[in-house]
C-alpha cells in the first residue's frame, strides 16, 4: 500500500518536473492560433469587422469574442476557411459588417481633389500619395480596396473602382460537366479533347 | 550517337502531309497591322512610337521591359494610326495595348546594319537580340537572350536545337529546315559561340526526311559539327525536357532548368531569327504560320506579326463548314474567340475547326481510375490524381501531386476512356493556385505596409512628444539663469558683496539641474503636455490663460513684489528687483552698493531678453518655484524687517549651498535669523 503510494507519488513527481520543463523550454511566444487565424484574412484592415484590422479582429475571433462572419473582404470563401480552420460551422455573411463586393481600388478624382490630406492619413496601407494643397493620387497596385478613404473626404471625390479583368488576371474557368453529348459546337474553349 | 526514350507519350494521326505539298509562301500585306506589345514572356514592353508617327518596317515600336522582356517592331512601313486596347490571341478574349500600323504599302525596310558578334561581345550579344525582338519561337516565347549565358553548372555539355515539331498539323519548322537550313545552322552557330557547349545537338523527327536531309546538308555545307540527330517520332518529343531526354538522356528534375543539367534547348525558327538579326540587321517582324485544317489549300506562310488571323485564314480558303479557329496543334491549342486578333510570335499554327474535322467529344464520364492517363503522361504524373483534386478545388493536395510539372501536353485527354477534358481541369487549377497565390501575396504586402505605417504613427508620436519635451526643457534652462539673475539683488544686497551673491544664487538653479534633472524632465513634460492642451482649447492662448493656481499665485506674489518695490526705489538702479533689503543692511559701503547694482541690472537686461515671450516664471520646476517663493518670502521679511515671515523650505535651498554660510556673514546671519525661529 504504502509502496504505492510512494511509486504513484514519485510517477508524479517526475512528470510534472518533465511537464514543467517542457512549457519552460518549448514555450511558445504569442498565439499560434492568431497568426493562423490572421494569415486567412484579407488584410485589407478595412475594419468593417468592427475591429482596428484584421489582426486585432483575429484576435477576437481566436477569443471567442468575435464570429467568423464578419469579414466583407474575405467573403464566402475567407468564411469557410475559418470554418475549416476552426472547426466551425460555415454561416453566411453577416448582414450588419456589409456585403460582398467584387474587388475594386479607390480612384481620386484629380480635379475635385483640394489636397486636404485627410484621405492619405486615413489610408491604412499607405497607398496614397500627395501633399498640403497637392493633388493626391491613389497607387493602385498597393490600394486594398477598404474604402476607409472615403469618409473623410471633404469633396467626396474618390471613387470606387471594380477591377476589371484583364489577360494577365484572367483566370481558366471550371470546366463544365456536359450531361448529354454535346451539339455541334464544343462546350470546351480546348481543342485538346477535339484531337 | 544513343537514343534515349522518355516514359510515356502517345501516337496521334500527324496530318502534317497536308501543309508540307507547297512551299513558303509570302503572305501578302494587309492594310492594317495590330501589334500587340506584350508578346512574350516577363515584362510588357512600352510603347516608344506616337499616334501619327510614320514608322518603317522593322523600327522598333515597344521598348524591353526590363531584362525578361524583348523589344517589338513594326511589320511594315506606315503611320501610327492608334495605340489601344486590342483584341488578342487568347483564349479569354480580353483586350490588350496594341499598336495600330496602316500599312502605306512601300513596305520600306529600315536602315539594316548587320552586326558583328566578335566586335559586340557576348553581352552585346545578347542585348543586341533583345533589342531586335528574338524570342523562342516553339511556343512559350521566352525572351531568348536571357537563355544564351550558362546556367549555374558553368559551361554547357549540350546545346539541343529543337526541330521535332511532335504536334500534329504543325509544319512550320518543317518547312524552316527545308528550305531556309543554313540560316537555323549558322544562328545555331551564333548560339554555340555564345554558350560555348561541348556539343550541338539539333533532334529533328523521323518523320520529316526532307528537313532532315536539308540540315544535314546545310551543316556539312558549314562546315560544323553539329550532330543532326532523327528522333523517334512521338508525342510530346518536341517538349524541351522530353527531347533533352530522348538526345541526351539526362532527366531535368522538376523545380530545375535544363542548364542546372548543363542543357540548353532553343527552337529552330528562334535560331534562324537570330541569325536574321545579326547577320542582317532584320529584327523579328514576321514568322512562318502553318495555315491548314478543314481549307481549301494547306500551306505555310511567312506571315507579318500583327496581321489580322481572319486574313491569314482566307489565303487558306476555309471550307465553308468551318466553325472557328484553333491557334496551336490540336493536342495543346486553343480556340479563339475572335478571329480579328492578330497573328503574335507564338502563332505557329491556324487550324480552320470544323465539327467533321474534330468530333465533339463524347459526354464525360466518371473516372474509373484505369492508368491509361499515368501511363501515357510523359512526366510521370498521375494525371488521375491531380484531376480529383483539381476538381475537388483541393489544390493543395493537386500541389502535393506536383500540378505544376504537368506541361498541359493533352496526352491524358486523348487516351482517357471516359473523356475527361483532364487538361482544362489542370489548367483551372494552376490559375486558380496563381491567383491565390498572388492574393496572398499582395495580403501580406498590404499586411506589412499597415504595421509599418502603425510603426510610424507611434514613431512619429513619441517623436513629437520628445521634441517638445525638449522645446520645455530648453525653456526652463533659459528660464533657471533668468531665475538666477533675478535672484542675484536679492541676497547681493544684505550680503553688500557681488561675489557673495553670486555664490549664494548660483548654486540654487545648479541644485535644481542636476539633482532635480529628472523631475525637471517630468516637469518639463507635464509642462509640455499642459501647453500643448492650453493652446488646443484656445487658438490665440494668452500666456496667463490656463495657468495652474500655484503659478497664479506666483505670479501674484510677483506682481505684489514688483508693487511693493517701486514705492521703496532706492537711489541705485538695484530697488526695482531688490529694494527692499537695502533699508535692512544700511552699513554696506557705497561703492559695493553700486557694483550690486550694475550687475542686477545686468541680469535683469539679461533675464528681459531671455523671457522675452514667455515670461520666466512659467514652466519652472517645483524646486525653482520652491527656490522663487523662497526668495520672494525671503524679501518680503526683510523688507518688512519681519523675522517671522520666513520658513524652513523657504530657506533650504540656500542652507543647501556649504559656502553661502561662512562666506557672507550678513545672509549667514539672516539665515540664522530665519531659521532660528
Amino acid at each position: 500500500m504504502l509502496s504505492a503510494i510512494a511509486v504513484m507519488a514519485l510517477g508524479a513527481l517526475v512528470l510534472g518536473a518533465a511537464l514543467g520543463y517542457a512549457s519552460i523550454r518549448f514555450k511558445v511566444e504569442g498565439d499560434p492560433l492568431v497568426d493562423k487565424i490572421d494569415a486567412c484574412l484579407p488584410q485589407t484592415q478595412c475594419g468593417q469587422c468592427g475591429f482596428a484590422g484584421c489582426h486585432p479582429y483575429a484576435e477576437a475571433i481566436a477569443k471567442g469574442e468575435a464570429d467568423i462572419n464578419q469579414c466583407p473582404p474575405g467573403g464566402e470563401e475567407g468564411i469557410r476557411r475559418l470554418a475549416d480552420l476552426l472547426g466551425r460551422e460555415f454561416k453566411p455573411l453577416s448582414a450588419d459588417h456589409g456585403v460582398e463586393k467584387p474587388k475594386a481600388v479607390a480612384l481620386i478624382d484629380e480635379q475635385t481633389c483640394i489636397g486636404c490630406t485627410l484621405c492619405i492619413q486615413a489610408c491604412p496601407v499607405d497607398a496614397i500619395v500627395g501633399a498640403a494643397k497637392q493633388m493626391h493620387t491613389v497607387v493602385e497596385s498597393l490600394c486594398t480596396g477598404c474604402e476607409l478613404c472615403l469618409p473623410p473626404c471633404p469633396v467626396e471625390c474618390i471613387s470606387m473602382e471594380p477591377i476589371a479583368e484583364d489577360i494577365a488576371t484572367w483566370k481558366w474557368k471550371y470546366p463544365v460537366t456536359a450531361i448529354r453529348p454535346a451539339a455541334a459546337t464544343p462546350l470546351h474553349p480546348s481543342p485538346a479533347q477535339a484531337a | 550517337m544513343g537514343i534515349f526514350s522518355f516514359k510515356g507519350g502517345v501516337k496521334p494521326a500527324s496530318h502534317k502531309a497536308e501543309s508540307t505539298a507547297l512551299p513558303i509562301g509570302e503572305a501578302p500585306l494587309a492594310a492594317r497591322y495590330v501589334v500587340p506589345l506584350h508578346q512574350s514572356i516577363g515584362g510588357t514592353p512600352r510603347p516608344c512610337v506616337a499616334v501619327g508617327d510614320a514608322v518603317l518596317r522593322g523600327q522598333r515600336i515597344g521598348e524591353a521591359d526590363g531584362w525578361i522582356s524583348a523589344a517589338v517592331h513594326a511589320p511594315t512601313s506606315g503611320t501610327v494610326v492608334a495605340i489601344e486596347d486590342a483584341p488578342m490571341p487568347h483564349p479569354s478574349g480580353l483586350p490588350a495595348l496594341a499598336v495600330v500600323i496602316e500599312a502605306d504599302g512601300c513596305d520600306a525596310w529600315i536602315e539594316r546594319q548587320p552586326a558583328d558578334p566578335a566586335a559586340l561581345g557576348p553581352d552585346g550579344v545578347r542585348a543586341y537580340l533583345q533589342q531586335s525582338g528574338v524570342v523562342g519561337l516553339g511556343g512559350a516565347v521566352f525572351p531568348s537572350h536571357a537563355k544564351l549565358s550558362a546556367g549555374k553548372a558553368g559551361a554547357l555539355d549540350e546545346l539541343v536545337i529543337n526541330g521535332a515539331e511532335c504536334e500534329p498539323y504543325i509544319t512550320c519548322d518543317d518547312l524552316l529546315m527545308r528550305e531556309r537550313a543554313e540560316g537555323i545552322v549558322a544562328g545555331t552557330a551564333l548560339f554555340r559561340d555564345l554558350l560555348k557547349p561541348k556539343r550541338v545537338l539539333i533532334g529533328i523527327e523521323d518523320n520529316k526526311p526532307e528537313a532532315i536531309a536539308a540540315m544535314q546538308a546545310a551543316v556539312a555545307k558549314a562546315g560544323e559539327d553539329f550532330a543532326v540527330v532523327a528522333v523517334p517520332t512521338r508525342y510530346p518529343t518536341g517538349g524541351a525536357k522530353e527531347l533533352i531526354r530522348v538526345l541526351t538522356g539526362k532527366e531535368v528534375p522538376a523545380a530545375q532548368r535544363s542548364t542546372d543539367q548543363g542543357v540548353q534547348c532553343f527552337n529552330v525558327a528562334t535560331a534562324y531569327t537570330a541569325w536574321r538579326a545579326v547577320a542582317f540587321g532584320e529584327p523579328v517582324t514576321s514568322r512562318l504560320v502553318t495555315v491548314t485544317g478543314n481549307v481549301g489549300s494547306a500551306r505555310n506562310w511567312d506571315v507579318r506579326i500583327g496581321t489580322p488571323i481572319a486574313e491569314v485564314m482566307a489565303l487558306a480558303a476555309p471550307n465553308p463548314d468551318t466553325d472557328g479557329v484553333v491557334m496551336g496543334g490540336p493536342m495543346m491549342g486553343v480556340m479563339l474567340p475572335d478571329t480579328a486578333a492578330p497573328v503574335v510570335k507564338a502563332t505557329n499554327c491556324l487550324i480552320a475547326h470544323s465539327p467533321a474535322l474534330f468530333p465533339p467529344k463524347p459526354a464525360e464520364m466518371p473516372c474509373i481510375r484505369c492508368g491509361e492517363c499515368a501511363r501515357a503522361c510523359p512526366h510521370q504524373l498521375q494525371p488521375f490524381e491531380l484531376y480529383w483534386w483539381s476538381r475537388a478545388k483541393n489544390f493543395g493536395k493537386a500541389q502535393e501531386y506536383a500540378l505544376f510539372d504537368c506541361i498541359e501536353c493533352g496526352c491524358c485527354n486523348f487516351v482517357c476512356p471516359s473523356h475527361i477534358p483532364l487538361v482544362s481541369y489542370f489548367r483551372f487549377a494552376k490559375s486558380e493556385i496563381w491567383a491565390r497565390e498572388k492574393e496572398k501575396a499582395a495580403a501580406e504586402a498590404a499586411k506589412t505596409r499597415f504595421e509599418f505605417k502603425q510603426l510610424r504613427d507611434e514613431r512619429e508620436k513619441a517623436e513629437k512628444a520628445e521634441r517638445l519635451a525638449k522645446a520645455a526643457a530648453r525653456q526652463a534652462e533659459k528660464t533657471a539663469p533668468a531665475a538666477t539673475a533675478s535672484e542675484r539683488p536679492a541676497p547681493a544686497a544684505p550680503g553688500a558683496d557681488v561675489t557673495t551673491s553670486a555664490t549664494v544664487a548660483a548654486p540654487s538653479p545648479a541644485a535644481d539641474g542636476n539633482g532635480d534633472a529628472e523631475a525637471a524632465k517630468k516637469a518639463a513634460i507635464a509642462a509640455a503636455l499642459e501647453r500643448a492642451r492650453a493652446q488646443r482649447a484656445s487658438a490665440v492662448p494668452r500666456n496667463t490663460d490656463g495657468l495652474s493656481p500655484a503659478r497664479q499665485a506666483e505670479i501674484a506674489a510677483i506682481d505684489a513684489r514688483r508693487e511693493s518695490a517701486t514705492p521703496a526705489t532706492a537711489p541705485t538702479p538695484v530697488a526695482s528687483a531688490a529694494p527692499a533689503p537695502v533699508p535692512a543692511d544700511a552699513t554696506t559701503d557705497e561703492e559695493a552698493a553700486k557694483k550690486a547694482a550694475i550687475a542686477a541690472a545686468m541680469a535683469r537686461a539679461r533675464a528681459q531678453r531671455a523671457a522675452a515671450k514667455p515670461r520666466n516664471t512659467d514652466n519652472l520646476t517645483p524646486a525653482q518655484q520652491a527656490a522663487v517663493a523662497a526668495i520672494d518670502q525671503r524679501r518680503e521679511s526683510t523688507g518688512l524687517a519681519s523675522p517671522a515671515g520666513a520658513t524652513g523650505t523657504a530657506a533650504a535651498p540656500l542652507s543647501t549651498d556649504p559656502h553661502a554660510a561662512p562666506a557672507s556673514s550678513p545672509p549667514a546671519a539672516d539665515a540664522d535669523r530665519t531659521s532660528t525661529p
